[in-house]
């Protein structure tokens, strides 16, 4: 019988520890791949604005460090860290001296084709149609087949755009064990592996419901699963990490944003969660078998952003009593403000968070944030008393971009695998 | 009584929708949440945030429930000006039900 594959996962999103990846291979050197999870719903937003600025980047350079703190090892990399120029990161990577096989899969790009045929994808949530507006960005969400691929052409690290999270863990599981894209009981189960561990400590006792109750929480570990060849799996941590994985902590990441549990949506099966059994073997150690599967959906989702004006936000603590009172006569004193100097706010959202007073405007007119941001500091001379926390300086004004949520028909989606 | 003193939660985001898992503490306490636990009475919970519809699972095998709150994030990710644009702190809001 075969050695039980090894997938851990180093990233939960961008902006998670930058030393993950190396304390992991560390603390688990036998890790056969690392996945690592770039991309939520507006990265690749913030990436458009970067290759607006510079054609060569749309890519999370942080990975290149990454890369450069790993030690020497034939552990194998799968990242979507590519974004909207995976080849881009690609050429940095070897101009940083990378020596590794590098595969580059691309094809999610689909903003030529929705903009030639726009009325043919309206909002998934709204069903309100595209209407003009103009689309910054449109990646489908491509499954494991093209990762696959890469990983044949000999591929050590293979850099994505947009791609199902779980499929950076599908995709290693068909190529070691031989499955075909059509054994969906495996392929589920794969699925489910890379639902679990694609948010990084978040199976580990990150943001547990007993989150007081998570032992040595400052060297929490990232997660790994031991993927068996018929999809069931034993998911688990280093050992000398801190943390917990137990029967809570990979419910709880079962039912993190999740829909139909019946009918677990991804470019590479259908999956359902309703035969899933959790068994506890040993410590920090959860066997989960009984995932079930189908054919995927004929379409691939979309996640295309559109530029949107521009919004920024506020805090003020305000100590003492009648907050919430206080709260709302500030916002009225801000927006007459604002108004005053020629802007009636488009949006504009108030909150009391406890004793922090939260101001939050949005509209089209920069000047008109502008003239929002220079209005919150005076409430400390002419506010309520006990008026504080105000430390940074003129909060930064930042692009909104809308989401417009669609779907494609797969066949219209055209991935390419280079592999170098 | 609160929720929190027979179930765990863990909420997040879909597009301008959030969900709600609810993971009773024992197999009693799911019998009694899939009994009382209505997608009316979490909806109502939330009527401040405006959910269009409440969409209601049961995972007997996991003892949990999910619920889809439609709408619940307003504009949502980077449009929203809420400061739980992802709806992180649902799970948590849902747990303070009184029984």
């Amino acid at each position: 019988m075969k050695k039980p594959l090894k997938i851990g996962n180093a990233q939960g999103f961008w902006g998670d520890r930058p030393g993950a990846a190396a304390k992991l291979l560390q603390q688990q050197p036998n890790l056969d791949y690392i996945t690592l999870d770039y991309l939520a719903e507006v990265s690749l937003s913030i990436m458009a604005a970067q290759r607006e600025k510079d054609p060569k980047l749309g890519y999370a350079r942080d990975f290149i460090d990454v890369i450069k703190s790993l030690p020497d090892s034939p552990c194998k990399i799968i990242t979507n860290a590519g974004g909207l120029n995976p080849f881009g990161l690609a050429e940095a990577l070897r101009a940083a001296g990378c020596t590794k096989k590098i595969g580059v899969v691309s094809g999610d790009d689909v903003l030529a084709i929705i903009n030639a045929d726009p009325d043919a994808y309206s909002n998934l949530d709204t069903g309100e149609s595209i209407n003009g507006k103009e689309l910054a960005t449109a990646n489908a969400y491509l499954g494991a087949k093209p990762i696959v691929e890469a990983l044949k052409k000999g591929a050590e690290i293979v850099i994505t755009g947009r791609v199902a999270d779980p499929s950076l863990t599908v995709a290693p599981c068909i190529y070691h064990y031989g499955w075909s894209f059509e054994d969906y009981e495996f392929i589920a189960g794969a699925t489910v592996a890379g639902h679990l561990i694609e948010c990084g400590t978040q199976v580990t006792g990150g943001i547990l419901t007993d989150w007081l109750s998570v032992p040595n929480p400052a060297e929490i570990g990232f997660p790994f699963v031991e993927m068996f060849s018929d999809g069931t799996f034993i998911i688990t941590k280093p050992e000398s990490s801190g943390g917990v994985v137990n029967k809570q902590t990979v419910t709880e990441q079962l039912l993190y944003e999740i829909g139909d549990p019946d009918k677990y949506l991804s470019p590479d099966a259908t999956v359902s969660f309703l035969s899933l059994q959790l068994k506890e073997e040993g410590k920090n150690r959860i066997h989960v078998s009984g995932a079930k599967g189908k054919a995927p959906p004929d379409t691939l989702k979309v996640s295309a952003t559109y530029k949107e004006g521009w919004k920024a936000e506020g805090m003020l603590a305000l100590c003492g009593p009648d907050t919430a009172l206080k709260a709302e006569r500030c916002g009225q004193i801000v927006f007459s403000r604002v108004a005053e100097a020629g802007f009636k706010l488009e949006r504009f959202h108030v909150e009391c968070l406890g004793p922090m007073l939260r101001m939050a405007a949005a509209d089209h007119r920069m000047p008109a944030l502008e003239a929002f941001t220079k209005e919150i500091a005076p409430l400390v001379t002419s506010g309520p008393q006990g008026t504080t926390g105000y430390f940074s300086g003129r909060p930064p004004i930042r692009p909104v971009f809308g989401y417009w949520p669609c779907l494609i028909e797969k066949d219209l989606v055209s991935p390419e695998i280079v592999c170098s | 009584m609160q929720l929190r003193e027979i179930a765990y939660a863990r909420s997040g985001d879909k597009g301008f929708s959030a969900n709600i898992g609810v993971i009773a503490k024992s197999h009693e306490d799911y019998l009694w949440i899939r009994e009382h636990l209505t997608a009316e009475r979490v909806e109502a919970h939330f009527k401040l945030l405006s959910p269009k519809k409440t969409l209601r699972y049961e995972l007997p095998n996991l003892d949990a429930l999910n619920f889809v709150l439609i709408g619940v994030l307003g504009e949502g990710g980077s449009r929203s000006l809420r400061i739980d644009a992802q709806g992180k702190a649902l799970g948590q809001a849902l747990l303070e039900m009184e029984l």
